[in-house]
């Protein structure tokens, strides 16, 4: 009986030995986790749960996704962990870029661009600026203008350093040629928010969803878009660009799905095929359209692509710190 | 009186089903250390992505409910609170369980609960659009002014004296300041990798509380096996309601104390017990009682956590902005169905909202109910031999800890701190106070460096911080509460007693 089991159990390891040399046929063969750097509730985790929602099915990964909340320190605890984690395919990472990216510039993280392989990306939030709805802004033109009366004294929220807002508020800063007060806000986005509608700041930098919901809610006007062009959500509101300043989409929060560096290259393509096509499931789509969160879905080569980018413009940008 | 109109709603078989599993599981979590009310409602959101829109409302507000409540159970049974919020309710509820008024502990924390919780859920129905604009009044400058006034508690919260007790709020207000600083962007104390996101409050509760009295008990349990085994008292019910009708004044302040603090958004729910717990101390005739397990102090305490709930949601169905991590949670309840909270929220989905609000009005009648029903039970806890009570109050301990963010460096946080704590207990320390250090202190810290900023940039740091009537009052009750416990300590030099803080 002993020598039964022995042998059995010897062939079971030789099966999966041999699965396993034969390029991860089998993957994925358990659950897999998908780490997210920011707390339950936050809008990155919201919509990772999203879009995962529908990894178990016959035409995605087969198998579902589960959610790990690490948060802490704008995001850098779980990046940090991530980058250390085992590259066996079943440990994925959620990336907030230019995050991820511009903090990997500031320094003091164990990551950076090569520490990580982009899977595919499902959202972009662009960062956008707001004031009060009872503001006596009706334009950036109108801020700006306040903005060179008073050097210094036009003060605006934004959730945080080495964040999306934060590097907007840079562009602007650089583009208007003008000395702002960008006052960080250690509760967030929504803390900057309240801060904008409470009206203890003159205006303020938000994730373009929350703005939506904001404005719906009669609390706050949108003045500009810190992208290339003008989003759907809000196709009244005119890009920076429009209005004359020379800014591009480096604010937009690219949200997707990375693993760590040293992943199989087997597993790497299996999910790069099939994750984009999970993100572009009707069920996602209505989901992430009801939340007002904006959908767009990369490939890993678009994305590698736009890391890189990003990765030039950032160190360009915070070399003036 | 649109609320009533929707009641029926809350009554349909699978709605109360759901409200009934919410009640039972948020009070199970709720129990759990480690599972605060957050992570709770988090662990649910999935749960309702298969559910009508005020169905999977209804199962989170009844969650959210009894979780606030059920952190009581571990905080009386086994002095480890669930939540912030449940600090308070350890200093009388745990010494009342030790002397075997465990089950009138419960039976009271849950009466309080559900009293002051109304109390908040009816604000919610009645007084939202005032409350709006009441919760938008505190800018930097007062939430600055509100959380030194809460720093003010530490010197008399439940140490042997005024400067040991400000001793171990500086210890708590130096380990807020590690990690990340998000407002400059700086790095301090990151000595191990374990901290590099600051201490999380949870693990920091789990270890301060706990640990110690894991400790003590396997210390006593070597020397003498089977002595004092604790006798369970039974506590009628009805005794329970006389004894929480007749603690008015404890009530009275709990309630108020929690459902105007809880309103304010990102302060509220952590310190509201505390503040309250305070509060009804100085102002008790028996205020040399409390911290010797006296009911007044639970009632406070639990009364005013329960009440914060109805408020605390305030800023988020009519500003659309989440007041608190539990509120963002729900918020992505409601975005998943496509419901945008704000000031339309209520003529637009009137069908989802007042459910929601009914399922946490009878979800803290439920709860106080299954409170009532498992007290006498749960009480028994006090039973168990030490040294397989401190076995099982250590798993619980490392449990909570690790599930917070799936991560062993919480685990050797709270392990640190306990064992710091174990000695600091022995010099008269106590853990209360270090904790309200390392929740004020963000607060603060933040805060004025906010207002520092904007001040500069506009009307300077003197004219910021000392203009508006709000900044005055809570400026004056700052000097009160200061000038308060400066008496007390000159009229009674009180360096001798709470050595049965260290049992």
């Amino acid at each position: 009986m002993k020598k039964w089991i022995a042998g059995a159990a010897l062939a079971l390891t030789a099966m999966t030995g041999s699965a396993m040399a034969e390029g991860h046929g089998d993957y994925p063969e358990r659950p897999i986790m998908l780490m997210v750097s920011y707390g339950a509730g936050g809008a990155t985790d919201f919509q990772a749960r999203i879009v995962t929602m529908t990894a178990g099915n016959e035409d995605a990964l087969q198998m579902p996704v589960a959610i790990l909340n690490k948060a802490g320190a704008g995001g850098r605890v779980g990046w940090n962990w991530l980058a250390q984690a085992e590259a066996d395919g079943y440990t994925m990472g959620a990336y907030n870029v230019p995050h991820f990216i511009a903090q990997s510039i500031e320094g003091g993280v164990d990551y950076s661009t090569d520490s990580f392989e982009p899977i595919a990306n499902w959202g972009a939030d662009p960062a956008v600026f707001v004031v009060g709805a009872d503001s006596e802004f009706n334009s950036m033109a109108d801020v700006i203008a306040y903005a060179t009366a008073n050097p210094g004294g036009l003060t605006f929220s934004g959730a945080g350093l080495f964040v999306g807002h934060h590097i907007a508020a840079l562009q602007l800063e650089k583009a208007a040629g003008v000395e702002l007060a960008y006052i960080p806000n250690n509760a967030g986005g929504a803390g900057a928010m309240q801060a904008v509608i409470a009206g203890d700041v003159l205006g303020g930098v938000n994730n373009l969803s929350d703005a939506f919901r904001a404005r719906e809610a009669g609390s706050v006007k949108i003045l500009g878009v810190f992208d290339l062009e003008r989003n759907a959500f809000i196709d009244d509101v005119p890009t920076m660009i429009e209005q004359g300043f020379d800014i591009d989409n480096a604010s937009v929060n690219y949200r997707g799905v990375m693993v760590p560096a040293g992943t199989p290259q087997p597993i790497i393509d299996h999910l790069a095929a099939i994750v984009p096509t999970m993100f572009e499931n009707g069920r996602v789509a209505s989901r992430m359209a009801a939340g007002g969160s904006p959908l767009l879905v990369m490939n890993r080569a678009e994305v590698q692509e736009m890391w890189a980018q990003r990765q030039v413009t950032l160190e360009a940008l915070l070399a003036d710190l | 009186m649109e609320f009533l109109y929707y009641m029926g709603d809350v009554f349909t078989p699978i709605n109360f089903g759901l409200l009934l599993l919410g009640t039972i599981g948020g009070l199970i979590l709720g129990a759990t250390p480690g599972l605060s009310p957050t992570m709770t409602v988090a662990l649910m959101i999935p749960f309702t992505f298969k559910l009508a829109p005020e169905q999977g409302l209804i199962l989170l507000g009844a969650a959210y409910t009894s979780t606030v409540a059920g952190g009581a159970v571990s905080a009386i049974l086994l002095k480890i609170p669930g939540a912030p919020a449940n600090i308070a309710t350890t200093l009388d509820g745990h010494t009342m369980a030790q002397k075997g008024e465990g089950a009138k502990a419960l039976q009271i924390s849950f009466i309080a609960s559900a009293i002051g919780g109304l109390f908040g859920v009816f604000l919610l129905i009645f007084l939202t659009p005032v409350l709006a604009t009441w919760a938008l009044a505190f800018g930097p400058s007062e939430l600055f002014w509100l959380a030194i006034l809460g720093v003010t508690v530490i010197g008399t919260l439940d140490s042997s004296s005024v400067v040991k007790g400000l001793l171990s709020g500086c210890i708590g207000l130096w380990l807020a300041t590690i990690g990340f600083d998000d407002i400059m962007g700086a790095q301090r104390f990151i000595f191990h990798s374990s901290v590099s996101g600051g201490i999380n409050v949870i693990p920091a509760l789990i270890g301060l509380f706990a640990i110690p009295q894991v400790i003590a008990m396997f210390a006593k349990g070597r020397s003498n096996v089977d002595a004092e085994i604790i006798v369970v008292q039974r506590h009628p019910i009805g005794d329970a309601f006389r004894e929480v009708f007749s603690r008015k004044r404890a009530l009275a302040i709990g309630t108020a104390v929690g459902s105007i603090i809880g309103l304010i958004p990102g302060v509220g729910g952590q310190i509201a017990g505390l503040v309250a717990y305070d509060q009804s101390k100085k102002m008790s005739p028996e205020s040399a009682k409390f911290g010797t397990g006296h009911p007044e102090g639970v009632i406070a305490a639990e009364s005013a956590n329960n009440a914060m709930v109805g408020p605390s949601l305030v800023p988020l169905l009519t500003l659309s902005i989440p007041g608190s991590p539990t509120a963002a949670v729900l918020l992505g309840g409601l975005l998943i169905h496509g419901i945008f909270p704000g000031p339309a929220l209520f003529t637009q989905y009137p069908e989802v909202v007042w459910p929601f609000i009914n399922s946490m009005l009878i979800g803290q009648i439920l709860m106080c109910v299954f409170g009532l029903l498992i007290a006498g039970w749960a009480a028994n806890v006090a039973r168990v031999p030490r040294a397989v009570m401190a076995a099982v109050v250590l798993g619980l301990a490392v449990f909570g800890s690790y599930s917070v963010g799936h991560s062993m460096g919480d685990v050797y946080v709270m392990a640190a701190l306990g064992l710091a704590m174990y000695f600091l207990e022995r010099f008269g320390f106590s853990a209360a106070p270090l904790v309200l250090g390392l929740i004020l202190g963000p607060i603060a810290e933040a805060n004025f460096m906010q207002g520092a900023m904007i001040a500069n940039a506009t009307i300077g740091q003197m004219a910021y911080f000392f203009t508006g009537w709000l900044n005055w009052l809570l400026i004056l009750i700052v000097v009160a509460s200061v000038g308060y416990s400066i008496w007390m300590e000159l009229r009674q030099r009180r360096y001798t007693t709470k050595e049965d803080a260290q049992a």
